[in-house]
């Protein structure tokens, strides 16, 4: 039975979209805070953290999205751990979100300039309290255009989930087409909705960018 | 008592020495000015003093803090030796006030209350009180490197060090910074001051010091080592560097 793609498919699709959200969310936080350590791991003053943090960011940059999901989902259930393709889903993107955000926040922290740091040590500042109140803040502000453009990357990147069966916003798409067969409606509309979300982060992002190079400390 | 000792000091970057064996010493209230030609060691030397650069041998202690090899109790050290930078380094993303208030209240554990009088009161001195809300980048060299002075002030050093801290400056705005200097040695503050500005050396410092290849090549009363350099090389530099 082919149904006619209207209202109720359409719906099914909007609301699939939380999903898309739900897991750029979950990406964003999980992965932020990995990403966070990462970053500081990979500016810390011990050689060995230092490498194991590159080899880390190596291993999730240059490994595809999809390998990581498999792994997290296939492989952790061959070791006996059976997760819930959600679960695997958060977790893949988390780490990938890690890898990258690790990357951008890295790059941020070395380029506040290096006498930033002399000025506040001969203050006799700690080096937690340099981080903190000097160091953080300003790499923050050369953080954030990046970042949110990451986050544009990461919202089209969730669609590979659907190969686990999330039914997110990119497999919705795929149910309904295979149930009306009209896929230039269907995906048109779901393309659109990612556009929806995506565009204005983009919007953002340059906004931000402009921002940074125009504005005023504060 | 000095209240700077430095006896035998080497420091080395890989294979290149840079101070091979420095001793001097600074009495509490002097005004030491050590000129000499760049590379000579004479930043080096200054930025040991408070530990920014490890030394490999040797000792210093400064206002009753020792730092040798291990780099121990630097924080400590820190705290009792200001340090002003040729190009100010002031922090971007903070206010004039909090720029100065921020190493007071983290570093000693001011209230917010004390940190800000002591901004006020620091500011005052080096003439900036109406800038106090300013935004760093909003302020010319010159008041910039000002700011930068009182910050270090906030925190009530026992001996000041000043590296080059006019060099980076348009020469119009040297004058507002070398008497900010001045009017710190008239109030009796102990410095260490690495400076090009001869001048202003002969006239403020009590004693200049000569450095030379990571030596102390000739020191003294600086009336008597720029009116009669005893040695050749302080001859030539002082023909040649004057400007």
């Amino acid at each position: 039975m082919i149904r006619q793609f209207g209202i109720d498919e359409f719906i099914f699709i909007l609301l699939s979209a939380r999903w898309t959200l739900v897991l750029t969310l979950i990406a964003l936080s999980l992965g932020g805070v990995f990403g966070f350590v990462i970053a500081l791991t990979r500016v810390s003053r011990f050689a060995p953290l230092r490498l194991l943090a590159g080899a880390w960011i190596g291993l999730v940059q240059g490994v595809p999205v999809l390998m990581l999901l498999f792994l997290s989902y296939f492989g952790l259930a061959l070791a006996g751990l059976d997760l819930p393709p959600m679960i695997a889903a958060g977790i893949s993107l988390s780490l990938y979100a890690g890898g990258f955000l690790g990357e951008i926040w890295r790059g941020a922290i070395q380029s506040v300039p290096h006498p930033q740091w002399e000025a506040s040590a001969a203050l006799a500042l700690t080096r937690a309290q340099q981080y903190r109140y000097v160091i953080l803040p300003q790499a923050v502000r050369i953080a954030t255009p990046p970042t949110v453009g990451f986050v544009v990357q990461l919202v089209k990147n969730t669609a590979i989930v659907s190969i686990i069966g999330v039914v997110e916003l990119a497999r919705a798409g795929n149910l309904i087409n295979n149930a009306t067969f009209q896929p230039f409606k269907v995906f048109a509309v779901v393309a659109l909705i990612y556009f929806c979300i995506c565009w204005p982060i983009s919007l953002l992002a340059r906004r931000l960018e402009r921002g940074m190079h125009a504005g005023r400390p504060g | 008592m000095p209240v700077v000792q430095v006896d035998q000091v080497h420091k080395r970057y890989g294979p290149l020495e840079v101070l091979k064996g420095v001793s001097m010493a600074v009495e509490r209230g002097e005004v030491v000015a050590i000129i000499g030609r760049s590379g000579s060691g004479k930043s080096t030397l200054l930025r040991c003093l408070n530990g920014l650069e490890p030394i490999q041998s040797g000792r210093i202690e400064v206002a009753g803090h020792v730092l040798d090899a291990s780099g121990r109790g630097l924080r400590a050290l820190r705290k009792d030796v200001g340090i002003v930078f040729q190009s100010y380094n002031l922090f971007p993303h903070l206010r004039v006030a909090e720029n100065i208030m921020l190493a007071p209240r983290v570093a000693l554990g001011l209230s917010k209350r004390d940190a800000r009088a002591r901004a006020e009161a620091t500011l005052a001195q080096v003439g900036l009180a109406e800038k106090i809300e300013a935004w760093p980048d909003n302020l010319s060299g010159g008041q910039q490197q000002r700011v930068a002075i009182a910050r270090s002030l906030a925190m009530q050093p026992k001996v000041m060090l000043f590296d080059e801290v006019t060099s980076a400056l348009d020469p119009e705005l040297t004058g507002e910074v070398l008497a900010t200097l001045e009017a710190l040695a008239r109030d009796g503050m102990t410095m260490l001051l690495v400076t090009h500005e001869m001048a202003f050396a002969r006239r403020v410092a009590h004693r200049t010091i000569f450095m030379h290849q990571g030596l102390l090549h000739e020191e003294g009363p600086s009336e008597a080592l720029f009116g009669a350099p005893r040695t050749l090389e302080l001859r030539q530099f002082l023909a040649g560097g004057l400007k």
